[in-house]
């Protein structure tokens, strides 16, 4: 006969489907997952104790840094939480003008996410088609703030740039060529039995637990919680719009793929009626040319494309840097649950359920 | 462009203003105050948040309280984090955020912690805050009493000191803090005599 015994393997911090670098060491009978520990740090780069050295303008650049495929959501975090603390009024113009950066931001990050989480699972077109797509939003940014990826597109108080000539235009036509390419994804993967069978009744996980592991943003939304920051503490000009909030039954991998596609749709709903109503006036509120908000901290949080994006900053209303920077980061909390999701599942699925709850290490370290 | 400076005089603390008279308290702090007479000595409202500070021993009775009853119910734990103020004796805030997804509300708890004291872990009551309380852990050295895993987790696990301590140089352990060319040039000419 031959002995059983549980065997300990390494996944990552190299391995191309951990989207960076992520180790989970992985206790397996056989083929099944019996036990994770997920060991994460490998890009800490102490954005926090950074952002304490540094002034309040300055830090709008680093936060870009942390979940690098969505800049300009990290930016608008941040950017509201200073003016919170300082009580500051942001013109509509701006805010407007933000919403639709975050939401083309949301696009962008569900682009990637979509596309490698197909190819984690072998479709390797839908990666080419997401991409495709993808590009056209960097197109779009380039043109708005001259950066493709890491934008610094927010200023305490309003925007540093208004929208170039014709840029409406062409944002309007993204929405209309990203409206049938989702059902060109949805053609390639929805009914798709090989996608359906990797996917339904993998990591599930009903509403009560997913609240209490901290699971934020589609993940969350996916084991049919209708909790979205955008909704429920609306920012930016978000109480301005319609749109849906979309939620799964299931709570597993292929509702959360679900929920992820549906948003895809809100988002290009939401930035045609912010550009529909795009009120004209001033980009920049009236703001201190020394910032220095007063004495005192403040939470505060956004719908990142992940999840809730918090920020949790001190001012000690003397100096002119943060005299505490704390990012709730919503990958890290996310992350959390991975232990959770992955027992009893096999070792191929534990690189669905790292793509099902959309990661990125740089938020995750930071 | 004024160059970033660094306090002299740290701090002694957030100055937590207590709410205004003519603002009205929220209804679960009024029951709070009533169910658990004493536990939360002060509260704080600036900015449009509302803090409940309170002393470490009364932290898990409050919180239970605070994820159970009805006109709370803060089922959801945001963020575990804490803040440095060396010149107290109780040194370090612990700031626990609070949301509750049914009746959309937020508050903060905050608690007062001196260096190597012990604060009861609340993952017990929001199992979210377990990698939270890690990291603070990791990052400033408060102990959580009871918590399944204390380890660090963003720190290598062999790093000695606490990073996010006001006393930690941004630029590693033991090293000169040089920000600007004339730091380096007075160095340089140090060295050369």
């Amino acid at each position: 006969m031959f002995d059983t015994s549980e065997l300990v393997i390494n996944m990552g911090p190299q391995h191309p489907s951990t989207h960076g670098v992520l180790r989970v060491v992985l206790r397996l009978d056989g083929e099944r997952v019996v036990g994770a520990d997920v060991v994460i740090g490998y890009l800490h780069r102490g954005i926090e104790k950074l952002c304490e050295h540094r002034d309040w303008l300055q830090i709008v650049l680093i936060t870009d840094r942390m979940d690098y495929v969505a800049a300009a959501s990290n930016n608008l975090g941040y950017v509201e939480t200073v003016e919170k603390l300082m009580s500051l009024e942001v013109p509509p113009r701006a805010r407007y003008i933000r919403t639709i950066l975050a939401e083309l931001q949301r696009i962008a990050s569900h682009c990637l996410w979509l596309g490698t989480h197909a190819m984690d699972l072998g479709a390797m077109t839908v990666f080419l088609y997401a991409f495709r797509e993808r590009e056209l939003i960097l197109d779009l940014f380039e043109d708005y703030c001259g950066a493709r990826l890491t934008y610094n597109a927010m200023r305490i108080g309003g925007l540093p740039l208004d929208i170039p000539p014709r840029w409406d235009e062409k944002v309007r036509a993204f929405c209309d060529i990203l409206d049938t390419k989702v059902y060109e994804y949805e053609e390639l993967l929805t009914r798709n039995r090989i996608f359906l069978e990797r996917t339904r009744g993998v990591g599930v996980i009903g509403g009560d637990e997913a609240i209490a592991i901290g699971l934020s943003g589609p993940a969350l939304r996916g084991s049919g919680v209708p909790r979205d920051v955008r909704k429920d503490e609306p920012y930016a000009a978000y109480a301005d719009f319609e749109f849906n909030v979309p939620i799964g039954m299931a709570g597993d991998t292929y509702d959360r793929y679900l929920v992820r596609i549906e948003e895809f749709r809100q988002s290009t709903r939401i930035i045609r009626q912010a550009l529909d109503g795009l009120p004209a006036g001033p980009i920049l509120g009236k703001v201190p040319r020394l910032i220095k908000p007063p004495a005192g901290e403040t939470y505060h949080a956004i719908e990142s494309p992940k999840g809730e994006i918090g920020y949790f900053i001190v001012s000690d209303g003397k100096s002119n840097v943060p005299y505490r920077f704390r990012v709730r980061p919503p990958s890290f909390c996310n992350l959390q649950a991975l232990p959770r999701l992955i027992q009893g599942h096999l070792v191929a699925d534990v690189v669905a359920l790292i793509g099902s709850i959309d990661i990125v290490l740089g938020e995750v370290d930071r | 462009m004024p160059e970033p400076t660094r306090t002299i005089a740290p701090p002694a603390g957030p100055p937590d203003p207590p709410p205004a008279p003519e603002i009205a308290v929220p209804s679960f702090i009024a029951t709070l105050h009533e169910r658990l007479p004493g536990a939360v000595p002060r509260v704080s409202y600036w900015v449009g948040d509302w803090t409940l500070i309170l002393e470490s021993p009364r932290l898990l009775d409050v919180a239970h309280y605070l994820r159970d009853a009805p006109d709370a119910r803060f089922n959801f734990l945001s963020d575990v984090t804490a803040s440095d103020w060396p010149v107290r004796a109780k040194r370090f805030d612990v700031i626990y955020t609070l949301y509750s997804i049914p009746l959309r509300h937020r508050v903060r708890l905050k608690i007062h912690v001196a260096d190597g004291e012990g604060v009861p872990t609340v993952s017990g009551i929001w199992p979210s805050a377990n990698w939270l309380e890690r990291e603070v852990f990791d990052l400033f050295g408060v102990r959580f009493e009871g918590h399944p895993d204390l380890r660090r987790i963003l720190m290598p696990d062999d790093w000695q000191g606490h990073p996010q301590r006001k006393d930690y140089p941004l630029e590693g352990p033991g090293e000169l803090l040089l920000e600007g060319p004339m730091e380096w040039l007075r160095l340089r000419k140090t060295d050369i005599e």
